[in-house]
């Protein structure tokens, strides 16, 4: 009986660790087969030559890192649907699953196929300087989307598409002083993002050098709040037990705003009102605390890229000069704006 | 009032004496530097300032190094708490979204125990060492939280169960309530059952325990299970209190805080005896030194240094080999 149990029990326990395995599989594959669904167009594309005798379509390649965040599902989103939905494109697209490898092999690949243009979001920075070459040898143009490579091959790609984080950080501090004016006094905390992180540093940067001319304007404390939602909470609690002269936070993402407003509330004043919330990046949670009046403002960091890519290579096909940095279209979102985009935001 | 354990033992130094004093220590450089630290307001009826702080936010970690000192005890150790906690909260947040209160918390601290049994049949059935078989579940139990959350921050507006993380029962944080009863079953189960003996034998010696009639597996799996439990527990009052569950970054690193509170309490990572009290002095003090360093305005940058001196200190203040070090040193001084 006892040894009936224990062997149940085991059994029971095997079972849970099959069931783990296969969950784990199924993480780390589960963004590809979702893209899969997304776009069933794209495995015929792969397969059909790369030449369609009916019109001329122009051929673009799309290497992406893979589906690691909310962020990169919506921006691959937007490429899908921006060349799959313009009947002059077609789009071949390649899911790279963190590996620059199976980036570099799907470079390869495009430029076999003689495609018309190629986009990609490097997922690290060095080590394309070879692969780029060979694009750049077959005379096709390469867009680098979201993130960069390193400095000094510049004449390796055509444009790099991407967002300016220091023009974030002046975006939010333009906001506040149109909105209390340039004379007014205001104490303000900002939550720093992950230390050293280049998005932490710039929007840091950008906005402290935006408010450096008005004597007014004094960040009266500054802390990391690692990017997270529990951070700004916490480090935005100890310092309001200090002081509540306070009229603006400026986070350097929503998240840390979005914990901030927490802690805030909990200390018995209104965020939005009491004290005004900027945060970045514009995610869906931010647009609806603007839309509850406990935030006011968030700077998009769009990963929207589709429009912008196409447009680059429309513009590269007919001649025209591209500058080498195309800043992502993006906007501020406050009030009743910020009300009306709601219902469309993607991520 | 009952007696201590550490009384009743009657050794020479109670363990909890030394965090204790670096607790105080550190309060009274937070008296001197910030004579604010210590004010305590009445907001929308409830306590409001840095110690109320201190309790509620230290409450999730208290309870996950009450569960690790179980473990430690008997000379395990359990590297996977942090991912319990972001499963059990992603669970809890996504079972909310169409069910009772009372199914989404069953399901969050039903997954915490299995994970709690999984690390126990790997360590006390398949003889796994505690570390690796622990790993498994740190790194699996993030991604197993992601497919729970499908990759987004899960929100949650239900005040019912809001008010486990963030609500006041007489003017105090309602998770120090929970924290509070958990302590009182966990001592009871230490002092009032065989099993808190059996835990200690078997970490002091297996060989011979095991000789003595106790059968170690069972002990084993019991405080595994106890600690996947627990950090299920803490992640429901960590995603409680901010509305929102986050597999990638709840509970980050508390593994490892959560050891430290252990090993401050005075428990040898080498099992044996174990000290409660000791634990949540430990849980009280780092959360303590987080506090304080956010209250300072410690620089961003050099926040995990200053956490790192601090630490060192109160674990040469925790070495017996250390004081020893320093009182036979004085004593020289003064006989000479």
């Amino acid at each position: 009986m006892k040894r009936n149990r224990k062997s149940l029990l085991l059994s029971l326990l095997t079972l849970m660790m099959v069931a783990t395995l296969f969950a784990a599989c199924g993480n780390s594959n589960s963004g590809n087969t979702a893209e899969g669904n997304n776009a069933p167009a794209d495995k015929p594309a792969n397969t059909a030559p790369a030449e369609e005798p009916a019109g001329k379509k122009i051929v673009v390649g799309f290497a992406q890192i893979g589906a690691e965040s909310g962020w990169r599902d919506a921006e691959t989103a937007s490429i899908k649907d921006t060349f799959g939905n313009d009947p002059a494109f077609e789009l071949k697209f390649s899911d790279a699953q963190q590996k620059q490898e199976n980036q570099i092999k799907a470079i390869r690949s495009f430029i076999a196929q003689k495609v018309d243009a190629i986009g990609l979001a490097p997922v690290v920075e060095s080590g394309w300087e070879t692969v780029l070459k060979e694009a750049k040898d077959a005379g096709i143009p390469v867009f680098l989307l979201d993130r960069g490579i390193t400095a000094g091959n510049e004449d390796l790609y055509t444009s790099f598409i991407g967002s300016d984080f220091i023009l974030e950080g002046e975006n939010a501090a333009k906001w506040m002083l149109d909105e209390f004016g340039a004379d007014a006094e205001v104490n303000i905390v900002q939550l720093e993002g992950t230390v050293g992180a280049s998005a932490a540093n710039d929007r840091k940067k950008g906005f402290e050098d935006a408010i450096a001319g008005n004597a007014g304007y004094k960040i009266v404390y500054s802390q990391t709040g690692d990017f997270t939602r529990a951070k700004g909470k916490e480090v935005m609690e100890a310092y309001l037990k200090k002081d509540k002269n306070i009229q603006v936070v400026y986070a350097h993402n929503d998240d840390m705003a979005l914990g901030a407003i927490q802690a805030i509330e909990e200390a018995g004043l209104k965020p939005g009102t009491d004290i005004k919330i900027i945060g970045v990046d514009g995610v869906k949670g931010a647009f609806e605390a603007i839309a509850e009046g406990k935030m006011n403002v968030t700077v998009e960091c769009n990963p929207l890229l589709g429009p912008q890519l196409k447009q680059a290579i429309l513009d590269y096909q007919a001649g025209k000069e591209l500058p080498k940095w195309i800043k992502s279209e993006e906007d501020v979102y406050f009030g009743q704006k910020a009300i009306d985009a709601l219902p469309n935001r993607k991520y | 009032m009952k007696q201590p354990a550490w009384l009743e033992r009657g050794t020479p130094t109670p363990k909890v004496v030394w965090p204790l004093l670096a607790l105080l220590i550190l309060y009274l450089f937070n008296l001197i530097v910030m004579p604010g630290f210590f004010r305590v307001e009445l907001i929308d009826g409830h306590l409001y300032g840095n110690l109320v702080d201190v309790l509620n936010r230290g409450t999730p970690l208290m309870i996950i190094a009450l569960g690790m000192t179980l473990v430690i005890a008997k000379e395990g150790i359990d590297i996977s708490v942090g991912s319990v906690l972001a499963i059990s909260g992603s669970m809890a947040i996504y079972m909310l979204e169409g069910h009772r209160l009372w199914v989404a918390i069953l399901a969050a601290l039903g997954v915490g125990l299995l994970c709690g049994l999984w690390n126990g049949m790997l360590v006390a059935v398949l003889r796994i060492q505690p570390m690796v078989a622990t790993l498994i579940l740190l790194t699996v139990g993030r991604g197993i939280a992601q497919l729970i959350t499908n990759g987004q921050i899960l929100t949650t507006t239900r005040d019912s169960y809001e008010f486990i993380g963030k609500g006041f029962l007489f003017g105090i944080p309602f998770a120090v309530y929970i924290a509070a009863i958990v302590f009182l079953l966990i001592y009871l189960l230490k002092t009032k059952t065989a099993f808190g003996l059996f835990l200690e034998s078997t970490g002091a010696n297996r060989k011979s325990s095991e000789f003595a009639g106790v059968k170690p597996r069972v002990i084993f799996m019991t405080a595994y299970a106890i600690c996947g439990l627990l950090a299920a527990l803490a992640g429901i009052i960590y995603s409680s209190n901010l509305s929102s569950a986050d597999a990638n970054n709840a509970g980050l690193w508390y593994e490892l805080d959560a050891i430290l509170a252990v090993v401050i309490g005075g428990t040898s990572m080498r099992g044996g005896r174990f000290y409660l009290g000791g634990t949540v002095i430990g849980a009280i003090f780092i959360q303590s030194l987080t506090t304080t360093i956010y209250s300072l305005g410690v620089p961003p940058e050099s926040i995990l240094l200053v956490k790192a001196v601090v630490v060192i200190l109160v674990c040469l203040i925790q070495s017996d080999v250390f004081r020893q070090k320093l009182t036979s040193r004085k004593r020289k001084v003064t006989a000479s």
